[in-house]
């Protein structure tokens, strides 16, 4: 007797849509029960992480700040995801958007130069990152090469090539050869929106990117068409979709999107360029894509609420001495949950009594 | 039920608000640390001075800590989150956190700050740190003695002065033994990464090293050296278990003394902005038991700690020759001065290896 998989012959809409919220309630529950577990009250604990961090300016400001960058990126991804394409490796689109940012701050450091300097790093950043999106894209596309490889293997390549330049050319020369550029001059860094606050116009940016994506894929050719070459291929081609060039063009915007993250991060709550500039904001953007529905609204959503969970972690760690491992025990659950739900909806399982066959073939 | 339900909930919210409450008369200190507390090395005995500090005054203070947290973007909000919770003393414990102290400093003048390592100060923030060349100046005496092939191996983290003077401080007393040792130096680009710290290790022993010095804060060297039945030095902390027949000796960061000093000064109402830089007669570290050596090279260990103990004798004692072969200018009298060690960054003659970027 065997479980197996067995295609689902319908969906139901409403399960799907309801799919993301089960498995949210499936984690406060198996959380409920860790807490109980490690002798922490339950209420306090989930009070702590879910609820204190929305009651106070400052808190929610850090949330949009963290979200920030996982929101950008993820609307990027959720562009490749939907045509079919896998970009595995925004976190390196992320870290050269940065890299190529941080070059004109760095030449242009101490040389009064005008308010241009901060738009012109966005934009190259932007550049720069879609160009190291089109390696995998052109490979994939050009050669047949798994773009979920080229694209995870050039995460390692852009982090090796930051962490030679912030090591050796790009050292402050102040910084007693700790790996870190000098502080950017105020015209490279990202205006703040709150005086005194962490909130930054990278927020509002993030926001923008939203709108811009909800209305792409709801309003256009190219959004309807990125969806068919994902959803029925075939029908694709026959509608006149090229499958290749959408492969081309969702890779250059997420990787677009990713570069400018890392630059928005880079010069606005850091302030000058290092190694763990991203605590893997490009991979922790893929549960934020999938947890969102590859729907820009919903990745609106789940970016901020996996933000609350980093900062109520925090909080957590603060108010109930949980440890921050909870935090990732937490992540980490949820995605496993939104993964089984998602599973479930298409497929269900089946008891499979042994034939003969099955028991000579498992030997 | 549902009554019910709604009943315990508030009565628990009500307990958690009323013990709360009974906290906010303590003092509440912070601290914040660049390791998981079971890194068993720097943060470990970071932590083991919190809780000495709990234990001392555990009746006065309360304290938190959040553990590894990124030297990055996510440092500030974390040193920012314990100052928002009430803490009004907080230590933050790695280097790499220097600038986010300062930066959250500024903004919570109220607060005060203590810095490990570091070398930026302000009304509200001290820095404090250790003179662990000291220490690194008799591990080089006793790795020289050590040594077979002449040859040791030198896990670096990053090549900030502390970690440099503690080579140069090692290969000083060295060629005292042997003019001719070598030092292999590999840079791990990280406090805390037990693979990577293993395979650097790795590497050092098949380049020939035959003791093995660290300044990354995990046993995994040890338990390689221990594995390829070479030796090696422990580091920050007690590391003998992972390698009992390995460990010579460790220089072990004792805390908890400072920080029951510093709270207490803040209890008293006498806390002040200072910095703090203890050598091996303060007791901010202390020398591991000298394991794995023959008698002589014990005695001279112990002769040469309390030499130095006694002010009698300066690790970087004039005349010294940089890398270039040019003699160092002594700005101490007969011994460099603490600010040519704080900012050291060039290497002693004999050293053959590059530092990075220079």
């Amino acid at each position: 007797m065997q479980l197996v998989l067995e295609r689902r012959a319908e969906r139901s809409g409403t399960i799907a849509l309801a799919s993301p919220l089960i498995a949210v309630g499936l984690t406060l529950v198996t959380m409920i029960i860790l807490f109980a577990i490690l002798g922490k009250n339950p209420l306090l604990a989930l009070h702590a992480y879910f609820i204190a961090p929305l009651t106070d300016g400052y808190s929610l400001q850090e949330i949009a700040v963290k979200a920030t960058p996982l929101v950008m990126i993820a609307i990027g991804l959720s562009l490749c995801y939907l045509a079919n394409a896998w970009n595995i490796g925004a976190e390196g689109q992320f870290l050269i958007g940065a890299v190529a940012g941080s070059w004109i701050a760095l030449k242009t450091q101490g040389t009064d130069a005008g308010a241009w300097v901060l738009p012109a790093m966005l934009v190259l950043a932007a550049a720069a990152g879609a160009l190291y999106a089109l390696i995998p894209a052109i490979c994939r596309v050009k050669f047949g090469a798994s773009e979920i490889l080229t694209s995870l293997m050039l995460v390692y390549v852009a982090e090796l090539f930051l962490d030679y330049l912030v090591r050796g050319p790009w050292r402050d020369p102040q910084g007693f050869n700790f790996p870190t550029t000098a502080e950017f001059d105020p015209v490279a860094t990202v205006p703040l929106l709150i005086e005194g606050g962490r909130l930054h116009l990278g927020s509002a940016i993030a926001l923008l990117v939203v709108g811009g994506a909800a209305i792409l894929l709801g309003r256009t050719i190219k959004g309807f068409g990125i969806r068919v070459v994902g959803a029925a291929p075939r029908a694709a081609r026959f509608g006149g979709f090229n499958a290749n060039q959408l492969i081309i063009l969702t890779f250059a915007v997420s990787g677009a999107l990713a570069g400018l993250a890392g630059i928005i991060e880079v010069a606005g709550p850091v302030g000058h360029l290092q190694p763990g500039i991203s605590p893997g904001y490009g991979f922790t953007a893929i549960i934020v894509a999938f947890l969102g529905r590859l729907n820009p609204l919903g990745i609106l959503v789940a970016g901020l609420f996996l933000a609350l969970t980093f900062i109520g972690g925090e909080q957590a760690q603060i108010a109930m001495k949980i440890p921050l491992d909870v935090t990732k025990v937490f992540q980490g659950i949820l995605l496993f949950y939104v993964l089984a739900c998602d599973s479930l909806i298409l497929y269900r399982f089946k008891l499979v009594l042994p034939s003969r066959q099955v028991a000579r073939g498992a030997g | 039920m549902r009554k019910s339900l709604l009943a315990l909930t508030a009565g628990l919210l009500l307990a958690g608000s009323l013990s709360a409450a009974s906290a906010a008369d303590k003092l509440k200190v912070g601290f914040i640390y660049v390791g998981p507390i079971g890194d068993l090395g720097w943060t470990y005995q970071h932590d083991l001075g919190r809780q000495a500090l709990v234990k001392e005054l555990g009746d006065k203070i309360e304290t938190t800590y959040l553990e590894n947290v990124p030297e990055g973007p996510d440092a500030e909000r974390a040193i920012e989150q314990l100052a928002r919770a009430g803490n009004k003393l907080i230590f933050t414990t790695s280097f790499g956190y220097m600038d986010s102290t300062l930066k959250v400093a500024k903004k919570y003048p109220n607060v005060h700050f203590e810095h490990a390592t570091g070398y930026k100060r302000n009304p509200n923030m001290s820095t404090y740190s250790a003179k662990w060349y000291q220490g690194r100046y008799i591990q080089g005496l006793i790795a020289a003695r050590m040594s077979k092939s002449g040859v040791l191996g030198y896990i670096g983290s990053f090549p900030i002065p502390e970690v440099v003077s503690g080579i140069n401080a090692t290969m000083l007393a060295a060629q005292t033994i042997n003019p001719n040792i070598k030092v292999k130096i590999i840079w791990a680009n990280t406090w805390f990464d037990p693979g990577k710290e293993a395979d650097a290790a790795k590497a050092l022993i098949d380049q020939g090293a035959d003791v093995i010095m660290q300044h990354t804060d995990s046993p995994a060297a040890m338990q390689i050296a221990s594995e390829r039945g070479k030796l090696a030095f422990g580091q920050d902390s007690e590391m003998i278990k992972f390698g009992p027949k390995t460990q010579l000796t460790s220089i072990i960061d004792t805390w908890g003394p400072y920080y029951i000093e510093r709270v207490k000064a803040e209890l008293a109402g006498t806390w002040k902005s200072e910095d703090t830089w203890g050598g091996l007669d303060s007791h901010m570290f202390v020398m591991a038991p000298y394991t794995n050596m023959p008698d002589d090279v014990k005695k001279m260990a112990e002769d040469a700690q309390a030499a130095i103990t006694a002010g009698k004798l300066h690790p970087f004692k004039c005349p010294i020759v940089g890398q270039d072969g040019k003699p160092v200018e002594c700005k101490g009298g007969d011994h460099l001065d603490d600010s040519q060690i704080l900012g050291m960054n060039f290497y002693v003659k004999g050293i053959d290896d590059k530092l990075p970027g220079k």
